[in-house]
């Protein structure tokens, strides 16, 4: 027996938890070379050009924020529901809600001035996402839908409405019959908090959105519910925290923030609704939650990492033809990748005999994490 | 169901033979569940997050290898009944349709007798229900479940290539459209019974096709996009309604969803 073996970890590894996302983004780089080629493209320039280039080009560094903005916000409401066990896939069709609600009350005040606008239409933004999210919550607590697919389903749902939208009631009158919203004024449109460059106001709202969120996680009874429902459901249930409520914060946590990155997109980066609004955020936000680990900080990192996707994908279009479909296929195996490392947190190599009941009963520490882990974060 | 859809398309355009195609589009679409089955059942990865890059790879994927063969028309199955038997729409309703119709009809069949009558079928079902039993037993509970995954990805990647072969046929980017998320809330709403399924599936069908039909016919009442989203709202209300009469997921296989590691 010299084949290599996985054997139990007493504790979960917090070193391997830290160690899976660089990994997974490791391992991405070099099979995604070789897959590229293998597809006959230039592998490794598309890995250099996505990558690596945008890192060294200080015009991108604001492309690579913007981007961020609305996936680190998403991710973060989404991890507050997976923490839980709440599986919200819809964060997509949340997020265009939250576009579309927010830019309501922009076609509805086009003709107004006043500083309350933008605000009026962030905090409609965050309703409409809330209200959709409410959907799969309401079919779960009342009647035990299973979120994963009635959210999902809401998704397709939310951009027919979109599309209904675009070419009927909200079309610009003004607009040579494209389907598309009038302009948003500037007072419907968010400032840039840098000037002279693309970094608006949703850049420092999704750090202090994640911020906020790791202090309620971390501090408050609702972050350790959400985290003892997740471990330990009947622990949770013995300490009265029931399973509806849980299911009602996740969704509307992870509904308000997609909502609120939609509307931040539409008065940000387009400045108006568009039928082509839906760029697929809500499902790269699920790849962003897990490569931060659930956690808000870890996912401000991750999300640069993603944007980093986006942004070098865009550009390896025009540089070297890359289809713009690669940057999916390297978000998809940064995902893979980080499944399968995490079987390091619980397991560990190791080569050789079993070790059997005997030998670890005999000398117990061997075996013992040097570290206990730690409770909060 | 979008990778078997590119490859069957591919392969039938390149070859100019619709069952290689069809063939094809099944064997690439098992190799990519063989990357959902090692990471969830030898990794014990998440079941959902995995399902879901899997997903986002396909639709990438099939992406990049389709995008040669956009706006070109492929090869298609004939039909396989004498064109007499087909004159009258009643007869054209019975023998008029592609051969792949009648294959998902007697594949259902043959699944739904494997399962309820045939010896390893109840070892699948077994494993299932309680894989620490099956294991104690002596089954092999990773390679039947393994095998398994294997065969709901060569299915859904020959009902890709129908989409691509025979229901358009042509391939565009994210040409599914989301009907294998549907296709699992058809499991649901069966309640994992096959003869249910089928039933389930000519529901669909028929809510699929009365938007197309109500387009044809210029049956304005409703705006496209209503139409459009008509399956989507289906399948929601549908799980509604068979959760509130079943309080959720009965007759679910007691281990769905779990991952299983040999103890002794």
């Amino acid at each position: 027996m010299s084949l290599m073996r996985l054997e139990s970890r007493r504790q979960e590894s917090r070193a391997m938890m830290l160690a899976a996302p660089v990994i997974a983004v490791a391992a991405t780089l070099l099979v995604g070379a070789a897959l590229f080629t293998l597809l006959g493209h230039d592998g490794l320039g598309a890995v250099y050009e996505i990558f690596v280039k945008p890192l060294f080009n200080p015009y991108r560094w604001q492309d690579l924020l913007v981007k961020a903005a609305p996936l680190a916000m998403i991710a973060t409401g989404l991890a507050i529901g997976f923490r839980a066990n709440v599986w919200n896939i819809g964060a997509e069709g949340q997020y265009i809600l939250g576009g579309l609600a927010g830019t309501g009350v922009a076609l509805a005040t086009l003709d107004m001035t006043g500083s309350w606008i933008l605000p009026a239409m962030l905090v409609c933004g965050i309703l409409g996402g809330m209200a959709w999210a409410a959907i799969p919550a309401l079919l779960k607590t009342t009647l035990g839908v299973n979120e994963i697919l009635s959210s999902l389903m809401l998704n397709y749902v939310a951009i027919q409405i979109l599309y209904y939208l675009m070419r009927g009631p909200w079309k610009d009158p003004m607009g040579f019959n494209f389907p598309q919203t009038a302009m948003f004024t500037a007072d419907q449109t968010l400032p840039m908090v840098v000037p002279g460059t693309l970094i608006h106001l949703g850049v420092p709202l999704a750090a202090a959105v994640a911020l906020t969120a790791f202090l309620v996680l971390a501090r408050t009874v609702t972050g350790f519910q959400m985290k003892v429902v997740g471990l330990a459901p009947r622990a949770a249930a013995f300490g009265g925290f029931g399973a509806a409520s849980t299911v009602w914060i996740a969704l509307l946590a992870g509904g308000g923030l997609a909502g609120l990155a939609g509307i931040i997109e539409a008065a940000g980066p387009f400045g108006q609704m568009v039928p082509q609004f839906p760029t697929g955020y809500g499902y790269t936000a699920i790849i962003v939650a897990f490569l931060g680990r659930l956690n808000p900080l870890g996912i401000l990192l991750a999300a640069m990492v993603l944007a980093l996707t986006y942004v070098g994908g865009e550009s390896a279009q025009t540089t070297i033809g890359l289809p713009s479909a690669a940057t999916g296929v390297f978000q998809s195996m940064m995902l893979f990748f980080l499944l399968a490392a995490d079987i390091l947190v619980r397991y560990r190599l190791v080569s050789g005999r079993p070790a059997t009941v005997a030998d670890t009963a005999a000398n117990p520490a061997a075996k013992a994490e040097p570290k206990p882990k730690a409770v909060t974060a | 169901m979008l990778i078997g859809a590119v490859t069957g398309f591919a392969v039938a355009t390149t070859t100019g033979l619709p069952v290689l195609g069809a063939l094809g589009a099944m064997a690439a679409a098992a190799l990519a569940a063989s990357i959902f089955a090692f990471l969830v059942l030898t990794l014990m990865a998440n079941q959902v997050a995995t399902g879901l890059a899997l997903t986002i790879f396909g639709t990438g994927v099939s992406a990049l290898i389709g995008a040669p063969f956009v706006g070109i028309t492929t090869p298609t199955f004939g039909p396989i009944f004498p064109e007499a038997l087909t004159s009258s729409p009643l007869l054209r309703l019975v023998f008029g349709h592609s051969p792949v119709v009648y294959l998902g009809l007697i594949l259902t069949l043959a699944v739904a007798w494997f399962l309820a009558r045939s010896r390893a079928g109840l070892i699948l079902r077994a494993v299932g229900e309680s894989d620490t039993a099956a294991h104690a037993i002596g089954y092999p509970v990773l390679t039947v479940r393994y095998l398994a995954i294997l065969f709901g990805g060569a299915m859904a990647g020959l009902a890709g290539s129908y989409y691509s072969l025979v229901l358009t046929p042509m391939w565009a980017e994210r040409l599914t459209a989301g009907r294998g998320w549907i296709a699992i809330a058809l499991v649901v709403f069966a309640s994992w019974k096959p003869g249910r399924m089928l039933a389930g599936a000519y529901l669909f069908g028929l809510v699929i096709t009365m938007e197309l039909q109500a387009k044809a016919a210029g049956f304005n009442m409703f705006a496209p996009e209503v139409l459009a989203a008509l399956p989507y709202v289906a399948t929601i209300a549908v799980l509604a309604i068979i959760s509130a009469a079943k309080r959720g997921g009965a007759n679910a296989p007691a281990c769905l969803g779990k991952s299983f590691r040999a103890t002794a």
